[in-house]
């Protein structure tokens, strides 16, 4: 099933054309009502009219997440504040957060993109969702209900939390498909389990997640646990909240939504746009959005795109599922360190849960790098040579993949912190 | 011959051991031996217990993770040497032990050694050939 047949399957010069005019645009309405942006343009020297191809965006200075700071609470406001229906912001764990403002037409848009990613997932009217996304200033709860609403589907606006009663709503309500957070995901998955209900007592169909990073390996622990498909929802506040991109029933990378939302990509030390195919920062400009348009926006997200027809009939480009994020990623005595590197190598071990910590610290000027996993029946030896062997070879796994040492140490079960909703995976004690 | 022994991990941290031990404790569980291997960073705790497969149940059911095994109980005289008499016997047979752990029972006046050897089919049959006196497990969990 496709939502939006006309632009999903658009053929590339067409959307080309599209993108131009909507670029356009949005660059002038930008130039013409966020001083922000009439500031930044004019220092670089470039003028509305000087879009003349797609490629022209490469004139434009990037935003970053710090310019949007700089603009608290609505500096990035491009149309009067009464035309603002909505408001959301990101998490601000570091200062004031990020505020992202919608109009009427900017909440349809969302809905639309939404709801042509779940129908990816195969909801239809028929469907009863049930949406563990937080409902707040978080655009995760929201985003999911829109595209629900859109398409006819029957929405449980359950939010996060509650995890027993979430598994008995399931269960009673036959829930037909579930949004999750992986992390959240797994725990759900693990109450099930604790609570003695099976993925026969439930009547799920496909699992939508995102909002946090993730591995190919974690969807398979959730698909196997749920019996049900999982499929990965990509978004930031910034831009929109979720619906940036989704993935298709292929599994293979997430379509981007580039009719509302443009890519990038691009080498985050040479700031030079990279080819198709090619890693690097992913940087999204709004091409439609009315209340608060953004320009290069810097993601920090890092990603590559892929052109092509998918076999599920989109032609809308496709990125790969996010690896890392320029700002998580742990130098570690000079090395770039992905938790997502770390948890691919502790899921090579049979037996292993995917709960783990990564803990930076520096005794001695040095940095050292503790993995804490939980043991499981499979792992756990009586001898203290073997149990020794398998932290040995979980920090071989490891070193294979990120080159360096680490210190693995073994806890009980169930004593690392669940997560409901973000995952606390790294705690750098280095103060840096 | 052989007496069913539950192994328990546990972090070296403090609070952990007296953990697992309440929760036996609330249980109603008697330990009637017991022995712990430490490491830097994590533990094991070895116990017999009588009903061992309740044991553990109660235990896995508070998140402990627990593996059953066997060890070998046997008799030596309390005396010095009493337990190299033992050793012996494995020695000369060329099995190697992972660990052991003695205690005495009072009731009998006797001291007990509760053995691991690598082998323990090849342990068994090494100490009754030699004459060795083994304590069926009905008697170890009834002390």
């Amino acid at each position: 099933m496709i939502w939006n047949d006309e632009i999903e399957c658009m053929a590339h010069d067409e959307l080309k054309k599209l993108q131009l005019k909507r670029l356009q645009d949005v660059v002038k309405r930008a130039y013409e009502t966020v001083p922000y942006y009439k500031k930044r343009f004019d220092e670089a020297g470039i003028k509305p009219e000087d879009i003349k191809t797609l490629d022209d965006i490469q004139k434009l200075p990037f935003t970053t997440k710090d310019d949007l700071r700089r603009a608290y609470p609505f500096g990035m406001f491009a149309v009067p504040r009464r035309e603002i229906v909505e408001v959301h912001t990101s998490s601000g764990t570091t200062g004031k957060p990020t505020v992202s403002g919608y109009t009427k037409e900017d909440i349809k848009i969302w809905s639309e993109v939404m709801a042509r990613g779940l129908t990816m997932f195969g909801v239809t009217e028929d469907d009863i969702i049930q949406n563990t996304h937080g409902y707040g200033l978080f655009t995760g709860g929201f985003g999911v209900h829109y595209g629900a609403q859109h398409i006819g589907a029957t929405v449980i606006p359950i939010s996060t939390g509650q995890t027993r009663r979430q598994i008995e709503i399931m269960k009673d309500f036959g829930t037909t498909i579930l949004i999750v957070t992986p992390s959240y995901g797994l725990y759900l998955a693990e109450v099930a389990e604790e609570e003695g209900v099976e993925s026969s007592d439930l009547n799920l169909n496909s699992i939508g997640f995102g909002a946090e990073m993730w591995t190919e390996q974690m969807r398979q622990k959730l698909q196997n646990r749920f019996n049900s498909p999982a499929y990965n929802i990509y978004g930031l506040t910034e831009i929109m909240g979720p619906g940036i991109a989704l993935e298709c029933p292929e599994q293979d990378g997430l379509h981007v939504m580039e009719d509302h939302f443009y890519p990038e990509i691009i080498d985050s030390e040479t700031m030079e746009v990279l080819k198709d195919e090619e890693k690097g920062e992913l940087v999204l400009t709004t091409l439609t959005r009315h209340g608060m348009p953004i320009i290069r926006f810097r993601t920090k997200d890092i990603t590559k795109l892929r052109r092509g027809t998918c076999p599920c009939g989109r032609t809308l480009i496709k990125m790969e599922r996010i690896t890392g994020r320029t700002d998580d990623m742990l130098k570690i005595r000079g090395v770039a360190v992905f938790p997502s590197q770390i948890e691919k190598a502790l899921l090579k071990m049979d037996g292993i849960e995917p709960h783990y910590q990564i803990i930076a610290t520096r005794p001695q000027h040095l940095d050292e790098l503790e993995v804490q996993v939980e043991t499981s029946p499979q792992l756990f030896s009586d001898e203290v040579k073997e149990l020794v062997g398998i932290k040995k070879k979980i920090e071989q796994f490891i070193y294979d993949e990120i080159g360096l040492r680490v210190n693995v140490t073994l806890v009980e079960p169930k004593t690392l912190p669940r997560s409901e909703g973000k995952a606390v995976r790294v705690i750098d004690k280095r103060e840096l | 011959m052989k007496i069913k022994q539950l192994s328990i991990f546990l972090e070296n941290k403090k609070g952990r051991m007296r953990n697992a031990l309440d929760v036996l404790a609330d249980a109603g569980f008697n330990i009637r031996a017991l022995s712990i291997a430490d490491t830097s960073d994590f533990g094991i705790l070895r116990l017999i217990v009588p009903k061992p497969d309740e044991a553990r149940e109660i235990l896995e059911k508070n998140n402990f993770v627990v593996k059953a095994g066997y060890v070998i109980a046997v008799e030596m005289s309390d005396q010095p040497g009493g337990l190299s008499t033992i050793l012996g016997i494995l020695d000369d047979s060329d099995i190697n032990l992972d660990y052991l752990y003695a205690f005495v029972d009072e009731k009998e006046e006797r001291a007990i050694v509760l053995l691991h050897p690598e082998d323990i089919d090849a342990g068994v049959e090494a100490l009754l050939k030699r004459g060795a006196t083994m304590i069926p497990s009905e008697d170890v969990y009834n002390w």
